[in-house]
């Protein structure tokens, strides 16, 4: 067995150089310490995304993108293909699982101050993955033609509209003319399964390279304890250590979802009638029931500028500076500064915590 | 490659067949349940498409004039008359008053529900008895050999 | 002296300053400006049909509109004045009755009104010198009549209730008289309003039944009749039924026995056999043919309820577990089709019939609820899978488990 391994990578390092990558890989070495649980959530993400993938394309081999079939094709496979129901249901429940963990990824890095230097660039892909994920929930989420995802995409789209000089432009992009009709529907499968694929494909590159080249971020706490010689500075192999236990927590989230899609199957729901009124109670995705209830509490008006206005702007002024923090917050070290965007993390996690939950209400 | 380590004791040779057994057997067993569905997934299920917006109702000549026919449309009854002059008309077979399906009198030229006598003309407008509302038109054209119904636009 | 002569000519003065320009019409010119009880025709008249159709004061009253003085309400010159109450039928039939007159405005309108509301309880009473009974007038308005077509007219088919309960509703009014006074209260309760206020003018009100002009209640024998024109099955299972010759000598009113004559409600199932809600029970008690020919129909109705109940459930359970039983959810709806054909044909009073209808029912009834008890197993099945898979994730999870710890332990060492 291990001559064969040998075999095959002699053959591969002749050709491309393999050998050097091996090199790398044995003696790459995660760092042991008390945050240590947290480095396993990019990876789970990353798990998690190539579950999209495998059972998005399982999905692409019966799914049609037009008004006329998409929702019959969506009950097709969960009522006449053996196992769509699981591929559907696994693939409706990753997407929210991936987003999770993508956000818990995100957020301990933010409060571990993963992001200082040299880890800048890293971040920004990350954020951007970030946000390319939610696309991919909002596009993918219109694909099933349902009631629920019609309403949720005409609102979706409606408030893209609000946004200042461009929204108009914006809004006919996105829904591929004044409403949404099919040829939104076209559009967003297109977004869905190229333009999100390829753009994210280029970024988790980069982001994994990033992630090779730099190694793996120690918290600062730590690095001082370990200066202060109160700790010892421990590690373990990625390879087969840290790898294993890697695995170990992929089989916990494939058996995760296999009991989410045996026992809670993902809903069919009833076709979108283009000409229905709206059903009560519609709302977007969880991952954006925060910025959807503060939608809600914001007034008509705010001094001389559209409430709605006013929320948007707010919004992606707070995502912009999250996406800067590192350049912000370059020292990242203990002083005020530093304290004060902790400050700042905790208070937006609480922000969401608290508005989703007002939104389920 | 660990190097080769001599084994503490007798006891751990067992003991590490017997853990990389568990790991196989655990490995092998979880994949062939996740490749199992994968595959029968892929093969193509008896019925080869999805039924879409449109069905065919009956093939061209299958209906004289002045008959009806009842066929499934989506998951609702329908029904597809063929008039004395040789049009096809096409409507949903569900009655607008107990949601009894209708059907087609030929002595009487409309269309008739058997519970409690409520009767449509052939533009499907509710003319006699209980029913309160018209019958939903569908839309039917004739492609090549079937007669195909789809619902009105 | 003296205030007669001012009284005088302040009269000529209004009368000549008030008086109609060529063309205008002097009767309503003065009367608008009298007051309020002599001012209301004139006010009123602007919106009436017959007002709409050219038709001025003069040619339902007489006199001379074109002349502003006194002369202009002459009855040695025509004037006709306001009718006495007996006298309202033949004011207005002079023109409603005359075929070729009529047909001047309205080709298709007909001019029997007369006729039939002689008729009638009304007219037949009114020539007998009964003031109080309904004339032309006080259903459809003096001076601000609408066509019936109008929804604000007295006469549509949503106000008819109302217009009738004006009187036959007020008790004081109605004293002296040996008819009850709760019709309309009763009809407000029943399906046939309900269906009025949703907008279905098909729906029956007073007019449906008694007749408009020609008002007279249907005599007990004709009820059947009359529900019949519009519940033809109904009517013709009465017909063929043993009821049918029972009730006729026992002088019963046919449907209304069962169902009453305004406060028509939504029949319900236990109306059928022998609880304390039924109707049957009403004549028929323990021993007769009638009372086990109820109990029967009663308890195959609520058979194939009860599968169909069954069936429901299953199917829904399975389907909020996430199974596709959409086919057998359509299936069902024959089934219901059979629960519904069942009722009509409660009115053969037949138990045997009702029984083929109910038993066909229950078996689709019986064959969705297999496809439901299916489709609950396959879930199961699908839960079995999981759980399969689920240990074998768990043996894998074990073996990564114990891996680890011995590579370690031995690293360790």
């Amino acid at each position: 067995m291990a001559g064969l391994y040998r075999q095959i990578l002699t053959w591969l390092d002749e050709r491309f150089g393999a050998g050097s990558i091996e090199e790398f890989l044995r003696h790459k070495t995660v760092p042991l310490h008390r945050h240590t649980i947290w480095y396993y959530f990019g990876g789970m993400t990353l798990f998690l995304f190539v579950i999209q993938v495998l059972t998005g394309i399982l999905l692409l081999l019966y799914y049609r993108p037009t008004p006329n079939d998409a929702f019959e094709s969506v009950q097709y496979v969960v009522t006449q293909v053996r196992f769509g129901w699981l591929i559907r249901s696994v693939h409706s429940w990753s997407a929210n699982l991936m987003i999770f963990t993508a956000l818990v990824h995100m957020f301990s890095v933010y409060f571990l101050k993963a992001y200082r230097k040299p880890r800048e660039l890293t971040w920004i892909t990350g954020m951007l993955l970030l946000f390319i994920a939610l696309g991919f929930g909002f596009s993918g989420y219109l694909l099933p033609w349902n009631t629920l995802a019609f309403f949720a995409t005409k609102v979706g789209t409606e408030m893209a509209g609000s946004v200042p000089i461009v929204g108009k432009w914006l809004l006919i992009f996105l829904r591929g003319g004044e409403e949404v009709t099919g040829a939104t529907l076209t559009r967003f499968f297109g977004f869905h399964v190229a333009v999100l694929p390829g753009l994210a494909t280029v970024l988790l590159a980069m982001h994994l390279l990033l992630v090779q080249q730099l190694g793996m971020s120690v918290p600062p706490q730590v690095e001082r304890a370990i200066a202060e010689g109160h700790e010892s500075a421990r590690s373990m192999p990625f390879f087969p250590n840290f790898l294993l236990r890697d695995i170990m927590g992929w089989y916990a989230a494939l058996g995760i979802l296999g009991a989410l899609a045996a026992i809670f199957p993902w809903e069919l729901g009833a076709k979108a009638d283009l000409f229905a009124a709206a059903p009560a109670g519609i709302r977007p995705e969880w991952y954006f029931l925060f910025m959807f209830q503060t939608l809600k509490y914001l007034p008509g008006r705010i001094l001389f500028m559209d409430g709605e206005l006013v929320g948007l702007l707010g919004f992606s002024l707070a995502g912009a500076v999250w996406v800067v923090v590192p350049f912000i917050d370059h020292h990242a070290g203990f002083g005020r500064l530093t304290r004060f965007f902790s400050g700042l993390g905790i208070f937006a996690l609480g922000y969401i915590v608290v508005l989703s939950a007002l939104a389920l209400r | 490659m660990p190097t080769a380590d001599r084994p503490p004791g007798a006891g751990a040779d067992p003991g590490r067949r017997w853990v990389n057994l568990l790991l196989g057997s655990g490995v092998v067993a979880s994949i062939a349940s996740f490749i199992y569905p994968a595959v029968r997934y892929m093969i193509p299920p008896p019925v080869a498409e999805s039924t879409s917006r449109f069905v065919v109702a009956a093939k061209a000549n299958e209906l004289k004039r002045n008959s009806g026919k009842i066929f499934k449309f989506g998951s609702k009854p329908a029904l597809l008359v063929r008039t004395a002059d040789g049009e096809y008309r096409a409507f949903s077979a569900v009655c607008t008053h107990l949601n009894c399906t209708v059907q087609y009198r030929d002595d009487l030229r409309q269309i008739w529900c058997a519970c409690h006598n409520g009767l449509y003309d052939l533009a499907g407008r509710n003319v006699s008895g209980p029913p309160p509302k018209p019958l939903e038109l569908l839309d039917v054209r004739v492609q090549g050999e079937d007669v195909v119904v789809m619902r009105n636009a | 002296m003296k205030r007669a002569l001012i009284g005088a000519t302040v009269l000529v003065g209004v009368l000549t300053l008030a008086g109609p320009a060529p063309g205008k019409d002097s009767c309503v010119s003065c009367h608008a400006q009298l007051e309020s009880k002599l001012a209301e025709p004139a006010k009123q008249f602007e919106s009436d049909i017959h007002h709409q159709a050219g038709l001025s004061c003069a040619d339902c009253h007489g006199g001379n509109p074109q002349d502003d003085s006194r002369n202009a309400m002459s009855r040695a010159r025509g004037f006709r004045g306001a009718p006495k109450k007996a006298q309202i039928p033949e004011f207005c039939a002079r023109c409603h009755s005359d075929i070729a007159y009529m047909h001047r405005f309205d080709p298709k309108m007909r001019a029997d009104q007369l006729s039939q509301y002689l008729t009638s309880v009304h007219g037949k009473r009114l020539k007998q010198g009964d003031k109080k009974v309904a004339a032309c007038v006080d259903c459809h308005g003096v001076h601000n009549i609408l066509a019936v077509s109008d929804t604000r007219a007295t006469v549509y088919p949503t106000n008819v209730a109302s217009t009738c309960a004006r009187c036959h509703s007020a008790a004081a009014y109605m004293k002296g008289y040996p008819i009850p006074t709760d019709q309309a209260a009763g009809y407000e309760k029943s399906v046939h309003a309900e269906m009025l206020a949703q907008g279905d003018t098909s729906a029956p009100t007073c007019a449906t039944c008694h007749g408009n002009h020609g008002a007279t209640p249907p005599g007990v024998s004709s009820v059947a009749n009359v529900c019949g024109t519009c519940h033809v099955f109904f009517a013709q299972l009465f017909d063929k039924s043993p009821h049918q010759a029972a009730f006729a000598r026992m002088n019963l009113p046919g449907c209304v026995q069962c169902h009453s004559n305004h406060e028509i409600v939504k029949p319900s199932d236990d109306w059928v056999g022998v609880g304390p809600k039924s109707v049957c029970a009403t004549c028929h008690a323990a021993g007769d043919k009638g009372y086990a020919a109820a109990q029967k129909m009663a308890g195959d109705l609520a058979r194939l309820r009860t599968f169909i109940g069954r069936a429901e459930e299953t199917l829904n359970t399975a389907e909020r577990s996430g199974m596709e039983v959409s086919s057998a959810k359509l299936e069902l709806g024959n089934a219901q089709e059979a629960l519904i054909k069942a009722r009509v044909n409660v009115h053969a009073f037949n138990a045997g019939e009702v029984q083929k209808l109910t038993e066909a029912g229950v078996g689709i009834a019986k064959k969705d609820y297999e496809a439901g008890v299916a489709a609950l197993r396959e879930r199961d099945l699908r839960r079995k899978g999981l759980g399969v898979s689920l240990i074998a994730i768990v043996l894998a999870l074990s073996g990564l488990y114990l891996k680890i710890r011995r590579m370690e332990s031995r690293r360790n060492t």
